[in-house]
């Protein structure tokens, strides 16, 4: 459900280049799932900074961005103690029902990791087991492998083969046997996991005005002539609804 | 009159905080987050006759104090949003709402809007004439007097509800403007819609929003918003409801200090969702502050 609250910073530390981990405390009552997102009020900056959840416990949450303009860049300097006000349980999350018994793979590019990881962490609490695909464009930009390589079989690639294999995630996909696939990260990536076929869930990123879906700044267009707000329909959309080619459409 | 109650054209409303269109969705999006029947009124997001999906993204910008927006439409159409939308909100808000009506022509504003007069939901008429005339030279409905009569003069004809004309403030005089409506028979005004405006990526030297220049709001357009009102006002006699960059009970204030008889909230929905409950739990306590009995005792009081 949704819910505004305040939050404490309790930690704010770079994990790599420009990309940050921040612990978040406060009510933990808004019933998280994986696959959601916050809504953050920056002082200085009129729209608040949507920012996915990466994982959670009964007291707090920890996010994972990257400063990718004023807005992050100003998060990234706020100080534990401080405190921020945040809207919570936005978008609808992964639905993990759809992929019991099913031979599972995580595929993540970048900042699109964190929610997976929080995904991983409960599918490995409901006994499912999944690989995660984790790439990224650089080594410098890596973070959360030994994490992920604490709950799961875990491969990575890098552009620059700094870490892991040199190339991009799909290299990887199509060495390794699946049957269902929850991503998150650029667009161009998530449409070569969905090209490669299959069932699956995606996770998509959006520019957003409220994060609610109260402005329909987001709408992506869907398969059969339909529309989604990212922000409140989704931001996971799955396989069989998806559009790629929806903004040649117009 | 209690002190917060105003009248809009014989509609009582308990206070005079309406949730803008386009900023508040169909109303039910909000339910979840504070109960709304405390609102005065909901103006539905902007509706045209057939379903639209709107602009290609991204629509929507962040400037210094406020945001661009090129929505650009986005409707599943009249038929379902009284069929659909109107009773999804009918289940949360018990109160009459506002239906904002667009258009791409004549014909088409005269349809949704006679459509939204048969819904009993619906208490008023709010006309967007800023959308583009396709059927003539392509410019938006609200840049002359002589089209925004037109369309004002046609709605009249069929609707029963009052009709109230959103006017755009990119025009040369917009009290040109206002009078034209009142002289077509409109029943009252909504000043001011967006201003035109457009955010550059520094990096790239490219627009951000997809339709290079956007619908600019948010608290930096609340000055021009106050001269808007304070300039028709003496000029017109229906009544003006007042939107651009309200946050709170001071802005309120002012708003109706200059000649609006209601207000709406917008943008700041966005941002803080609970906006309009704050609003109107603060009222009280400013009107006191500044010894105001009613607000219905200050609507123009700037002029006196």
């Amino acid at each position: 459900m949704k819910k505004q609250a305040f939050y404490e910073i309790k930690r704010n530390q770079p994990l790599a280049r420009d990309i940050f981990l921040m612990t978040l405390v406060g009510p933990m009552n808004f019933e998280p799932r994986p696959g959601q997102f916050i809504n953050i009020k920056i002082d200085g900056f009129y729209l608040r900074r949507p920012i996915s959840i990466c994982s959670f416990d009964e007291d707090s949450m920890d996010i994972i961005y990257k400063i990718a303009g004023n807005g992050t860049d100003a998060l990234s300097k706020m100080s534990p103690g401080q405190k921020l006000d945040v809207l919570c349980g936005l978008g609808n999350g992964f639905d993990l029902s759809l992929a019991e018994g099913r031979r599972i793979v995580l595929v993540g590019g970048g900042v699109g990791i964190p929610p997976l990881y929080g995904l991983g962490k409960a599918l490995k609490a409901a006994g499912a087991e999944f690989t995660a695909v984790l790439g990224w464009q650089t080594h410098d930009q890596a973070f959360f492998i030994d994490e992920f390589s604490a709950i799961c079989p875990t491969r990575v690639v890098t552009n620059d083969g700094g870490i892991g294999k040199k190339g991009v995630v799909t290299d990887i996909l199509r060495e390794i046997s699946y049957d269902y696939y929850f991503t998150c990260g650029p667009e161009p990536m998530l449409k070569a996991v969905y090209d490669l076929g299959g069932n699956g869930q995606l996770s998509f990123e959006a520019r957003m005005g409220c994060g609610f879906g109260a402005c329909m700044g987001c709408s992506r267009k869907t398969l059969g002539g339909g529309s989604k707000r990212i922000c409140m329909q989704g931001p996971v959309l799955r396989s069989d609804e998806v559009l790629f080619s929806w903004i040649n459409l117009e | 009159m209690d002190k917060l109650g105003v009248t809009l054209s014989g509609w009582d409303l308990e206070n005079p905080i309406i949730a803008a269109s386009g900023t508040f969705g169909y109303g039910y999006e909000f339910a979840s987050w504070y109960d709304i029947n405390i609102l005065g009124s909901i103006s539905l997001k902007g509706t045209t006759r057939e379903p639209r999906f709107g602009n290609p993204t991204p629509r929507i910008a962040e400037c210094c104090g406020g945001m661009l927006n090129a929505i650009g439409l986005q409707s599943p159409g009249v038929e379902s949003v009284i069929s659909e939308e109107i009773p999804k909100l009918r289940s949360v808000f018990k109160k009459k709402v506002i239906a904002n009506v667009a258009g791409f022509s004549v014909a088409e504003y005269v349809q949704v809007a006679a459509l939204f007069d048969a819904v009993e939901e619906v208490a008023l008429l709010e006309i967007n004439v800023s959308c583009p005339n396709v059927e003539s030279d392509g410019r938006v409905f609200g840049s002359t007097p002589e089209s925004v009569a037109l369309v004002c003069r046609e709605i009249k004809k069929v609707v029963k509800k009052p009709v109230y004309m959103k006017l755009s403030p990119n025009v040369a005089n917009i009290t040109e403007i206002a009078q034209a409506a009142e002289s077509a028979g409109a029943d009252g005004l909504v000043l001011i819609n967006t201003l035109l405006g457009m955010a550059v990526d520094p990096a790239t030297g490219k627009p951000i929003v997809s339709t290079k220049v956007a619908g600019f709001s948010g608290p930096a357009i609340k000055p021009i918003a106050l001269r808007v009102i304070y300039q028709v006002y003496p000029n017109v006699r229906i009544p003006i409801i007042g939107v651009g960059g309200i946050t709170c009970a001071d802005d309120v204030i002012e708003f109706i200090s200059v000649g609006a008889t209601a207000v709406q909230v917008g943008s700041q929905n966005l941002r803080d969702p609970c906006v309009g409950r704050d609003i109107i739990n603060e009222l009280p306590q400013k009107m006191d502050e500044y010894g105001i009995e009613t607000l219905g005792g200050i609507v123009g009081r700037s002029h006196r």
